[in-house]
């Protein structure tokens, strides 16, 4: 039970590292801000999983007394996250777009090399 | 029979972003992405989040799905091997990952309810919001009233970020293609720029 008590903790940096990877060692842009949304996604996770509570429910209140919510404010804050995470990704994908409008590429290493070359 | 959801989703989860990382083709990749955001939508629906599951598949699995399509539209899906070796990105991921495992070696147990985070001012939200506020939905409550300024802080990121996008897009499009078309010269990808502009 301790080691499934981890489970979601360590799946959660599975995922986190994988979009971390895909972060530094892609050079294709748009690539990199797929593994940002990976990123993002598992750092919700990582607060969801805080706040779940074994045979809780979801927190919309219920008639009767002895009912357990789950913890709300994870919710509230992740919620937040989530339509900030689009916005920045938008303003990135945005940023690309210009990019390849200037240099013709969205790869790095030519985008550096043509940067060098000037 | 809710740890076993949870296992496989967290397992699909896994197995979805590492092919996410693999794949060559852009296209295929944002596709993964979506359906990443959607499995991650029933991950969250399976831990009580249930407005946050609705959001992220609104928002992350429809959205940001179409914005990524819209962007290879215009930059082109494939994407170039690496000539470099990923050895130093490898090892730095790997110090990190470590790192972060041995932290949650003192984390609090999964669902426990006298976890720390469930202390502070979460219990008076849940008890109170009912009478306080008059919604049922505590979520609700706590982001439209208790938290409002943070969501107003909220709306005004959104706001910025749709600042930015249109500075970068709009306005100064027009100029810009047009010098191009002065000089002589035809910008590459500015055709596909002005489609996507109406649309």
């Amino acid at each position: 039970m301790r080691l499934l008590g981890l489970y979601n903790y360590w799946v959660v940096i599975v995922l986190m590292m994988v979009g971390f990877y895909t972060i530094i060692a892609r050079d294709n842009l748009v690539k990199k801000l797929i593994g940002l949304s990976i990123f993002q996604t598992s750092v919700f996770m990582l607060y969801i999983s805080m706040g779940r509570i074994h045979g809780g429910t979801a927190p919309i209140l219920m008639e009767g007394t002895d009912v357990v919510y789950s913890n709300p404010l994870p919710h509230v804050l992740i919620l937040t996250a989530i339509v900030v995470g689009v916005a920045t990704t938008a303003v990135g994908l945005s940023l690309v777009i210009r990019i390849n409008e200037a240099y013709g590429t969205v790869e790095e290493d030519e985008i550096h090399s043509q940067d060098e070359s000037l | 029979m809710d740890a076993v959801i949870d296992i496989a989703l967290l397992a699909l989860l896994a197995v979805t972003a590492l092919a996410i990382l693999r794949m060559r083709n852009l296209f295929a990749a944002v596709m993964l992405s979506g359906i990443y955001s959607l499995l991650s939508a029933g991950i969250f629906t399976a831990l009580d989040a249930v407005d946050v599951a609705f959001t992220e598949a609104a928002v992350g699995a429809g959205i940001s799905t179409v914005l990524m399509l819209g962007t290879l539209a215009i930059v082109g899906h494939k994407e170039k091997k690496p000539a470099h070796t990923p050895l130093l990105p490898l090892f730095v991921v790997l110090v990190t990952g470590g790192a972060l495992v041995y932290g949650t070696l003192d984390m609090p147990p999964f669902g426990d309810p006298t976890n720390p985070v469930h202390h502070h001012v979460a219990p008076r939200y849940v008890e109170e919001s009912g009478h306080e506020i008059g919604i049922p939905n505590i979520v609700t409550s706590v982001l439209a009233s208790y938290r409002g300024y943070d969501t107003m802080g909220e709306t005004t990121v959104i706001f910025a970020a749709a600042v930015g996008v249109i500075l970068l897009l709009g306005g100064a499009r027009p100029a810009r293609v047009a010098a191009g078309e002065v000089s002589g010269g035809s910008e590459e990808g500015s055709e596909p720029l002005e489609e996507q502009s109406h649309g």
